[in-house]
């Protein structure tokens, strides 16, 4: 299993604020799931449309698309901070 | 170090007073106050809410205190960040550095501000007169991170 959270504008745009799933095969790194994820429909593709500003963490760490994830992690999506 | 996520308000002379407790070595406190505006964009906020990533938000926050005092000789650090329901004129955020001279202390602070406000999981939705609206993520505030990277 994986835990993928959303945050902020995401969560609202998608409804949903996490989920736990199947870590699905095939699927070793941050880009392959944000692909699978949108396949989802159309306010997933929306939400997370390629050039959309997005910023993922794995196990709380903000990493780039290329990040691997394994069965386990805790992925997040979310916008750009906007603290302080 | 003292790194908090809360709802409640909080004061800073006591937060000083903690930090620099029987250290006769600390010659330089630095810090840092965040408000809440009544204007953004040109449109009157009647509310701000502010929403976070519990876990990550307190790890991020000290990541970048170590990061603070592995690049300036400080002696210690609080960071203290509300979220949920705000209101103009109320505090968001407090950062306060202690050093032995000033000039680690500054910078330290402004360093620990730059960087959490382009790290830190948070995010701020206001209320306005024209709707709700999620605040956008400022190119400034990058810029602003980027001037501390090192080369």
């Amino acid at each position: 299993m994986i835990k993928i959270l959303y945050f902020a504008r995401i969560k609202e745009g998608l409804g949903i604020g996490q989920e736990s799933i199947e870590f699905p095969r095939d699927i070793t790194n941050v880009a392959a799931l944000t692909v699978w994820l949108r396949q989802r429909g159309e306010n997933w593709q929306a939400e997370l449309a390629p050039g959309k500003a997005l910023r993922i963490a794995v196990n709380q760490t903000m990493v780039a698309m290329d990040a691997s994830i394994k069965d386990g992690d805790e992925i997040a999506y979310f916008p750009p901070v906007t603290g302080g | 170090m003292s790194v908090r996520v809360q709802t409640e308000d909080f004061d800073i002379g006591a937060e000083i007073a903690a930090l620099r407790k029987g250290n006769a070595k600390i010659g330089a406190i630095a810090s840092f106050i965040g408000l809440v505006r009544d204007i953004n964009e040109g449109d009157d906020v009647s509310v701000m809410t502010l929403e976070h990533y519990p876990g990550m938000t307190e790890k991020a926050l000290e990541d970048i205190v170590a990061q603070a005092k592995s690049r300036w000789d400080i002696y210690d650090a609080t960071v203290v960040h509300r979220v949920g329901r705000l209101l103009p004129l109320d505090q968001i955020v407090l950062v306060v550095v202690s050093s032995a001279h000033r000039g680690d202390a500054f910078a330290a602070c402004e360093f620990l501000m730059d960087y959490l406000k382009t790290q830190a999981p948070f995010w701020k939705k206001e209320a306005t007169s024209k709707g709700a609206r999620w605040v956008d993520a400022r190119e400034s505030d990058d810029t602003a991170a980027a001037r501390w990277k090192k080369d």
